[in-house]
């Protein structure tokens, strides 16, 4: 276990959720289907990657081994990653990226809420502030599945393609590992299969509404967020994300 | 300052009609959507706030180029939140231009078949991280100093657009300098791009102001109805004078044998771009002329689907609304 045990491990996984789906979103830049949705998607990936900074930050603290929220992004390597799987997964069409960001947000408003009311006061601040701006993702992100699913035959066809997709990747949000036992423990996270409740209620409400089947498998892939296995898409992520630190290291920019 | 070499219509309106139109101009009136206006003003306004509209959008493409390998968390957030501002620029232009009777989409069809065009400078491409800084620095400063005098352009919605877009763009400059400054204050290596990002963004800098207006007559047309307000020189000049000292600061050499302070005219003396390499950037053949319209046109054609969907799901809606009523 490294320095700052469990909660260390905590922070990094809420972090790295934050950073590299913010990283995916950022791919988008300048080749959205709208001008608005350029907009939009350059505006949820600026409010993670702040969220992302700030759950970063805190880790750093907490580990108390001299290293700084960029080092943690810029410096750890796959094994050390800590996000979910779903959230690393390429993009894909338009709707894919966005029904993976409807399941990622009906997890994260939940998570969220939930946290605010940690008994780490830094943990709580943190999650009160994302807290507002994961329900406007959640928002917008629900009312794009909607209208796409239920829209033309070609984008109800392409939602259900990417629901069926994505689907294997929702479990691991909810399944608790020791470290989520040991957080809950210390009533400093909640556990992750309290939050499937809420979770189902929107994500039910939202399918229905866009006319898309729900699907039924159980399966769940997991690896991500105990960074035992991660998908090949990782390592691509971060070669682009941390090259200029690793090419120049030591440099400041 | 996105706008190069926009022609003007000539008008065959009234000539009493006209004559009033001018004074209201010289008046320093503002002209809105719903008062009478020349076809040849209308017209010259929908290519120049197109043409900067367009220059926005594509604009986000080189610099897009560089958010998901930024170096730092925060200098990620601050590029991220700079192209997210074009976009938003090239929203309100857009706006503005609809207002004269040419939707958003007609716009981007002309675009896409190049019917319209977009600033020579997106056509370069952004190689290091140096040349971020250098958008910044360069091309932001040479777009401020357009846009500043544009605020009192004498066209309401364009002058309200450039007023909202200015108050970014000083943001973005400063960004961009705070780049440089770290470059240029860094290792060997970082100050070799920095000063590499200067050698290649300079001269296309000096050209986003277009040639030399000389004796055209679309210019002179343009100025008289404050649709254009300064002339290319004089704002060459003025980005000469400002630059100059921000290079020497940054400890930056201008690739420029010429470059010298003249006493007299109280400016530097400076050369010319090269006048063909603009043209041949203006006709599509500069370095990312071709990527740049794919790109765009490939966002457009795989976009289609989800613009399609949405649009079926709220006719959906407004039926549903109209059936329960």
């Amino acid at each position: 276990m490294t320095a700052g045990g469990d909660e260390f491990e905590f922070l990094c996984r809420m972090g790295d959720n934050a950073l590299v789906l913010g990283q995916r979103l950022s791919e988008w830049c300048g080749s959205a289907p709208a001008l608005e949705e350029d907009i939009a998607l350059a505006n949820t990936a600026l409010d993670l990657l702040g969220q992302a900074k700030m759950w970063l930050d805190l880790a750093a603290e907490v580990e108390d081994a001299g290293r700084t929220s960029d080092d943690l992004a810029m410096k750890r390597d796959v094994m050390d990653f800590r996000n979910l799987l779903l959230v690393e997964r390429p993009n894909g069409d338009f709707g894919h990226t966005m029904t993976r960001q409807f399941l990622f947000d009906s997890w994260h408003v939940e998570m969220l809420k939930e946290l605010a009311d940690s008994k780490d006061a830094r943990i709580a601040e943190i999650s009160a502030k994302s807290a507002k701006e994961a329900r406007y993702h959640v928002e917008r992100s629900a009312e794009t599945v909607i209208g796409l699913g239920d829209g033309t035959p070609e984008s109800h066809s392409r939602m259900q393609t990417a629901l069926n997709e994505l689907w294997s990747y929702v479990g691991e949000m909810f399944h608790d590992d020791e470290v989520d036992m040991s957080m809950a423990r210390s009533k400093l996270a909640p556990l992750p299969s309290n939050l499937r409740s809420g979770f189902d209620r929107r994500f039910r409400k939202v399918v229905e509404a866009a006319t898309l089947i729900p699907p039924t498998g159980a399966y769940a892939h997991l690896g991500g967020k105990n960074g035992i296995r991660h998908t090949e898409h990782l390592g691509h992520i971060l070669t682009q994300m941390q090259w200029l630190q690793r090419a120049y290291p030591e440099s400041e920019w | 300052m996105y706008a190069q070499m926009v022609e003007s219509t000539a008008s065959d309106d009234d000539p009493e009609k006209l004559a009033a139109f001018q004074a209201r101009i010289d008046a320093g009136e503002k002209i809105e959507p719903k008062d009478w206006m020349p076809e040849g003003y209308r017209k010259t306004l929908i290519r120049q706030i197109g043409q900067h509209a367009h220059s926005e959008i594509v604009g986000q493409l080189p610099e897009g180029n560089w958010i998901t390998r930024a170096p730092t968390l925060e200098r990620k957030a601050i590029l991220l939140a700079k192209v997210q501002d074009e976009a938003g620029h090239g929203l309100y232009l857009y706006c503005a231009a609809e207002t004269l009777g040419v939707s958003r989409d007609e716009m981007t069809e002309m675009l896409l078949e190049g019917r319209m065009k977009y600033s020579s400078i997106f056509n370069y491409p952004t190689v290091t991280w140096a040349d971020i800084g250098a958008i910044g620095w360069l091309v932001d400063g040479a777009a401020i100093m357009n846009q500043v005098p544009l605020q009192r352009t004498s066209y309401g919605p364009y002058s309200r657009a450039m007023i909202r877009i200015c108050k970014e763009e000083s943001f973005h400059m400063r960004q961009g300098f705070d780049i440089m400054m770290k470059m240029a204050n860094g290792s060997r290596e970082q100050k070799r791009m920095a000063q590499d990002a200067l050698n290649r963004f300079w001269y296309p800098s000096l050209m986003m102001f277009g040639p030399s207006d000389g004796d055209s007559v679309h210019s002179s047309q343009s100025m008289a109805w404050k649709i254009k307000i300064s002339s290319n020189d004089e704002l060459r000049q003025k980005f000469v004078d400002q630059t100059v000292p921000q290079a020497d600061y940054l400890d930056l050499k201008i690739p420029d044998p010429e470059l010298k302070w003249n006493q007299d005219k109280g400016g530097y003396d400076f050369s010319e771009p090269d006048w063909s390499e603009f043209h041949a950037v203006l006709k599509g053949n500069g370095p990312c002329n071709s990527d740049r319209m794919k790109a765009r046109i490939r966002a457009w054609e795989d976009g289609r689907w989800v613009r399609d969907g949405l649009m079926a799901h709220a006719q959906k809606k407004a039926a549903g609304k109209v059936a329960a009523e």
